[in-house]
């Protein structure tokens, strides 16, 4: 039943539904109305055994989830941005011991500067971690995703991000509809883990592992990522079966058939994009989206289908990596590794810079777009700062400069 | 105190086990019976204290869990030493996630054991004093704070021992460590640094606080087995000498254990709700320099060109000590 809802909300109950075992909390902005709505149902009883802690860190926070795990139960926290990288430690220690964990990102940005608005730094910093990284559209998908996410790490024994754009998703008020639980119950079966610390049947986690295996383990990990493609891609077909509408899948498109230009992106941009989309197709141009829901594992073959037809393609990015350009567009750029696709990386929305239609409809009547380039930038403003430090001003602010900068290229080091 | 300690002066010794000894005063590693928790192979040095103190900890937690017993662990040489994978020395359920996690581990397998209504399931955590005192103090800190059903169990052999013998917030003044040389006009660690956990352990108001040393193992059990018992917050914290870095003799660990009680330096005492309850009395303290001078860590205080004042002010923590936890008899 639709119900009108703020997402984090929705993502509450939906995550209720999934009867976790052990929810831990630490508060920190755009995530906290998650937790916040888990607590209550769990101390209004609504959800049954299930222990909901209260911790003192966000390190305390995975840590706490990844016993739990260990112990067989299924395990629940949320996070964003510094709190993420304050459990870095134990986002790769969750993966290495393949704990089925499912963490919600409510995706916010890095400082310093300090910021609390929405970007794609957090999660991107942990993208190498092993972790499966899904990326939510829309409210309902913020949602649904949840229940995905817990089959999904549960039959790949991988643990799983649900990354949902901060404020943008996680504060707005959409109509939702939230499954039945006997529906959910249906979709997801009781966790069943493949090893747990259990006094009857005593195992050692967590040894010691030399140079004479630790190659081994990790290529394991690897293979495993890439085998949970077909999962991620069967499960999200499972999930409309059951449900009724569509969530997860690997990847998404819209017009990007034939069309000329197609738009990356990842998240709730793509509403955005979508609608900018359809005003340009009236006025006759060839423009699609290619919507990047499952980041890590990267879908390369996928990818590579939707966008082999494109004549240019534009990586809508959500976080930089300074001097380099941007994380999705490395990874698409190796998926169309051969082909003469020009593939320009529009850094936009750093920090919460909203992404408005009129920038977008500006970037797509571009002729040309720079192999780098940064939408909305404010370049007096940066002109005069450089002006003060004595810095040669830069003719260009884009890939220009940053070749300049970087000879020999990165890749030859 | 819990365990009467009983000396055979005809080997003198104290041999916990003696089958001289009522079988209810004979320790739980003296029946053949014992769980073997942490079973012989393992890698630590000769006369490693934390191996000691962690069989007989482990083997009485075991005993008095009824075997259903789950422990986590940091790193730390316990760890390195006990699990060179595909081996391992554990023979109980046992897990190594990070270095300065090992209670909130703990405290999420006590979550998950009560959300499954398996409150038999009892859950230990254990790390050095590194993994404490230091690393894993705020994790150790929110257990305590929320009085989660688990027992802490530190073994304290007072620097980071693992990583080749580093400066902790346990290592005690003028003792010398790797970053902390034995040279210049104060050689050693500092005097006024450090922390004690038992007594912040305390302030938190949780049910059992207990120090234990290896040289009394009877009584290591004892507290094991009362802490076990309980349910809420527990924290034992046990003195386990290190020869390597210590430098002192692999045979003399339970000697120099003895001596670290018996100067006051490691008063041994119980407390309950942040109130101490019982404490080992000691008769006649032995001057602080009968147990530093077993050790080459101290070895620069006895040099012939040695400030006479770092030993005196050592004298001073071992009798603040035994007037603060009223230890003479």
């Amino acid at each position: 039943m639709l119900k009108q809802v703020e997402t984090s909300r929705a993502v509450a109950e939906t995550v209720a539904l999934c009867r976790p075992e052990v929810v831990c909390a630490y508060p920190i902005t755009p995530q906290t109305h998650i937790v916040e709505g888990l607590a209550e149902i769990v101390k209004a009883g609504k959800l049954k055994n299930c222990e909901f802690i209260n911790v003192e860190s966000e390190f305390a926070a995975l840590s706490v989830a990844v016993g739990a795990s260990a112990a067989g139960a299924r395990a629940y926290t949320a996070t964003a941005s510094q709190g993420l990288l304050f459990m870095a430690e134990v986002v790769y220690n969750a993966s290495g011991l393949g704990l089925p964990i499912v963490m919600t990102i409510g995706n916010r940005a890095i400082g310093a500067p300090i910021n609390i608005w929405n970007d794609h730094s957090d999660s991107m910093s942990m993208r190498d971690s092993g972790w499966i990284q899904l990326h939510a559209e829309t409210a309902q998908e913020a949602a649904d995703l949840h229940i995905l996410a817990f089959r999904i790490a549960e039959q790949t024994s991988s643990p799983v991000m649900v990354c949902v754009d901060g404020f943008v998703l996680t504060h707005s008020y959409e109509p939702v509809d939230i499954p039945t639980q006997t529906d959910v119950d249906a979709f997801l079966p009781p966790f069943e883990p493949q090893q747990m610390l259990d006094p009857s049947e005593p195992i050692t986690i967590g040894a010691m592992v030399g140079p004479e295996a630790f190659m081994e383990v990790r290529y394991l990990q690897h293979d495993k990522l890439i085998r949970a493609l077909e999962v991620i891609a069967d499960l999200s077909g499972s999930f409309e079966e059951q449900f009724g509408r569509e969530c997860g899948s690997l990847v998404r498109q819209y017009h990007a058939s034939g069309a000329e230009t197609v738009i990356v992106t990842l998240g709730s941009v793509s509403g955005t994009v979508k609608d900018v989309i359809d005003e340009l197709r009236d006025k006759g141009a060839s423009i699609g989206l290619l919507n990047i829901c499952c980041y890590r594992p990267f879908p390369f073959s996928a990818v590579q289908r939707v966008l082999s037809s494109a004549r240019r393609v534009l990586v809508l990015e959500k976080s930089l990596a300074p001097a380099i350009g941007g994380p999705v567009s490395s990874d698409v750029r190796l998926a169309l590794a051969g082909a003469r696709t020009p593939i320009s990386t529009v850094v936009a929305g750093l920090g919460g810079r909203p992404i408005t239609k009129a920038s977008l409809r500006d970037l797509l009547a571009r002729e040309e777009v720079e192999e780098l380039t940064f939408l909305d930038l404010d370049r007096q403003a940066i002109e005069a700062h450089l002006k003060r430090q004595n810095h040669r001003p830069c003719t260009s602010f884009v890939s220009a400069a940053v070749r300049e900068e970087m000879n020999p290229c990165p890749h030859s080091l | 105190m819990p365990a009467q300690f009983v000396k055979f002066y005809q080997t003198g010794t104290f041999t916990a086990g003696n089958r001289l000894l009522t079988i209810e005063d004979r320790s739980v590693q003296s029946n053949p019976t014992r769980s073997n928790a942490l079973t012989s192979g393992h890698r630590a040095c000769r006369g490693c204290g934390e191996a000691l103190g962690a069989r007989y900890a482990l083997d009485a937690a075991m005993k008095a869990a009824g075997g259903k017993l789950i422990v986590s662990n940091a790193t730390g040489c316990l760890e390195v030493f006990s699990t060179p994978f595909p081996e391992t020395s554990w023979r109980i359920a046992w897990m190594h996630s990070l270095f300065g996690n090992s209670a909130a581990i703990a405290t999420g397998i006590a979550a998950a054991y009560k959300a499954k209504g398996r409150p038999d399931i009892r859950v230990v955590a254990q790390g050095g004093d590194g993994g404490t005192t230091d690393i894993g103090l705020g994790c150790l800190s929110g257990m305590f704070e929320r009085n989660d059903d688990v027992l802490y169990i530190c073994y304290d052999n007072e620097a980071y021992m693992n990583t080749g013998v580093q400066r902790s917030s346990a290592t005690p003044p003028a003792a010398r460590t790797a970053t902390t040389p034995a040279i210049g006009e104060h050689p050693g660690h500092e005097f006024g640094h450090g922390k004690s956990v038992p007594l912040i352990a305390m302030a938190h108001r949780i049910p059992y606080v207990a120090t234990a040393s290896v040289a009394e193992l009877r009584d290591l059990e004892f507290k094991v087995e009362k802490a076990i018992a309980i349910h809420g917050a527990r924290y034992i914290h046990i003195h386990v000498p290190c020869p390597l870095g210590w430098g002192s003799e692999p045979a003399d660990t339970i000697r120099v254990a003895r001596l670290a009680v018996e100067t006051g330096l490691f008063p041994l005492f119980e407390a309950e709700f942040g109130t101490v309850t019982e404490r080992m009395r000691i008769r006649r303290a032995t001057p602080v320099a009968e147990y530093l001078k077993l050790q080459r860590r101290f070895a620069h205080l006895f040099a012939a060109n040695a400030d006479p004042g770092s030993i005196a002010a050592i004298q001073k923590i071992a009798d603040r000590n035994i007037q603060d936890f009223g230890l003479s008899a």
